[in-house]
C-alpha cells in the first residue's frame, strides 16, 4: 500500500511539466529539448523554461515547439526570443564589448592563480631553507 | 619598505572591490528586466476588441501616440494599478489602449463593468502570443508607443505618480511631434 501511494506521489510530481509535441524528425525533438534547456524562464530567474511551472515558461515552450517544427534553427530561435525578451533570456551569454568582462575575469584570474602558484613553488624549490630566508629577507627589508 | 606596504594593500583593495560590487547590487529588484525593444517598432498585431466587433492591427494606430496597458482580470497588480490608469486616461493627455492579457473576455468584462474602463480600446490576447511578440512577462506591464510606431518606454509593475511624473511624461513631451 505504501509503496503504491509513494510511487502515485512520484507521477504526480513529473506530470506537470510535460508538454506532449509531435515533431516530424528526431532533429527537431533535439533542438526543443535543448532550446528549453538553455532558455531561461523571465519568471522564475533560476530555472529553464523546460524546468518552470510558470505559465509564461509554458508559452514559451510552446512557442519554441512552434518555431521548430517551421523549420527555424536553433541559432534562429534563440535570436527571435532575444529580440523580444532581451539577452536576459540566454543562459549562456553572448561574447561582446559589454560583456568582454564577464568572459575575461575567469580567464584572468585563472592565469593569476597558476602565476602565483608556479612563482610560490618556484621560490620553495630554490631555496631549501625558505622559511629561514624569508624571515632574514623581511628584516632587510624592515631595515 | 615600499613593496611589502604595496603588498599589504593588495588584500585590501579586493576587499574593497568585493565590498563595492556587492553593495552595487543591494536593493536592485532583480524582477525588472531591461526591454529589448525599446526605440524599436511596435510588433505587428491583428487582435480583436474586446468592447466590439472590431479588429485592431498595428496599423490602426499609425500617428497617434498613446500606452498600451497589458492588464488581466486575474492580476491583482493590475487592480492596485487601475485607480492610476484611470487618472492618467482622464486627463487625456494620450490615449489608453489596454492588452488583454491571457484572460477569459467574460471576466474581463465583468472586471471593467465593477472597477470601470479607462482604455479607449481594449485588444483580446487570450493566448498571449502577441505578449511573447512585446516580450510580456508579466502583468501589469505598460508601453509608450510615439506616432511612428516606435516602442519609446517600458514600465513593468505598477504605474505610479512617480514613474509617470519621471519617466513617462518627459518621454511624451520629447516625442509630441510624432503624433499626426
Amino acid at each position: 500500500m505504501k509503496n503504491i501511494i509513494y510511487a502515485l506521489l512520484l507521477l504526480a510530481n513529473s506530470v506537470f511539466a510535460i508538454d506532449i509535441h509531435e515533431f516530424k524528425t528526431e532533429q527537431q525533438r533535439l533542438d526543443y529539448q535543448q532550446l528549453t534547456e538553455e532558455l531561461r524562464c523571465l519568471v522564475c530567474q533560476n530555472q529553464n523554461i523546460a524546468d518552470s511551472d510558470a505559465g509564461l515558461a509554458k508559452d514559451l515552450r510552446n512557442e519554441v515547439a512552434k518555431l521548430v517544427k517551421q523549420d527555424m534553427n536553433q541559432t534562429q530561435i534563440t535570436d527571435y526570443l532575444v529580440e523580444r525578451y532581451g539577452d536576459f533570456v540566454r543562459y549562456d551569454p553572448p561574447m561582446r564589448a559589454d560583456t568582454i568582462v564577464l568572459w575575461a575575469l575567469p580567464l584572468f584570474v585563472l592565469l593569476l592563480a597558476a602565476f602565483i602558484v608556479i612563482r610560490t613553488i618556484k621560490k620553495n624549490a630554490n631555496s631549501p631553507h625558505s622559511q629561514a630566508n624569508t624571515i632574514t629577507n623581511n628584516t632587510n627589508e624592515a631595515d | 619598505m615600499n613593496k611589502t606596504v604595496l603588498k599589504a594593500l593588495i588584500p585590501l583593495v579586493l576587499f574593497l572591490s568585493l565590498v563595492f560590487l556587492l553593495y552595487n547590487g543591494l536593493g536592485k529588484d532583480t524582477r525588472l528586466l531591461p526591454s529589448a525593444l525599446i526605440n524599436k517598432p511596435v510588433p505587428t498585431f491583428s487582435l480583436p476588441s474586446l468592447l466590439n466587433n472590431k479588429t485592431l492591427s498595428n496599423e490602426s494606430f499609425k500617428g497617434q501616440m498613446y500606452l498600451l496597458n497589458v492588464w488581466a482580470s486575474w492580476c491583482p497588480n493590475c487592480r492596485v494599478e487601475h485607480p492610476m490608469v484611470t487618472e492618467f486616461a482622464r486627463q487625456n493627455i494620450i490615449p489608453v489602449y489596454g492588452l488583454n492579457y491571457k484572460d477569459d473576455d467574460a471576466t474581463a468584462k465583468a472586471w471593467l463593468n465593477q472597477f470601470g474602463n479607462p482604455y479607449s480600446d481594449i485588444l483580446v490576447d487570450s493566448k498571449g502570443l502577441v505578449g511573447i511578440d512585446f516580450g510580456v512577462y508579466g502583468a501589469p506591464e505598460t508601453f509608450l508607443i510615439d506616432g511612428d510606431g516606435i516602442i519609446r518606454h517600458k514600465i513593468v509593475g505598477e504605474l505610479n505618480p512617480q514613474n509617470i511624473q519621471n519617466e513617462l511624461l518627459p518621454l511624451i513631451e520629447k516625442y509630441k511631434n510624432t503624433i499626426k
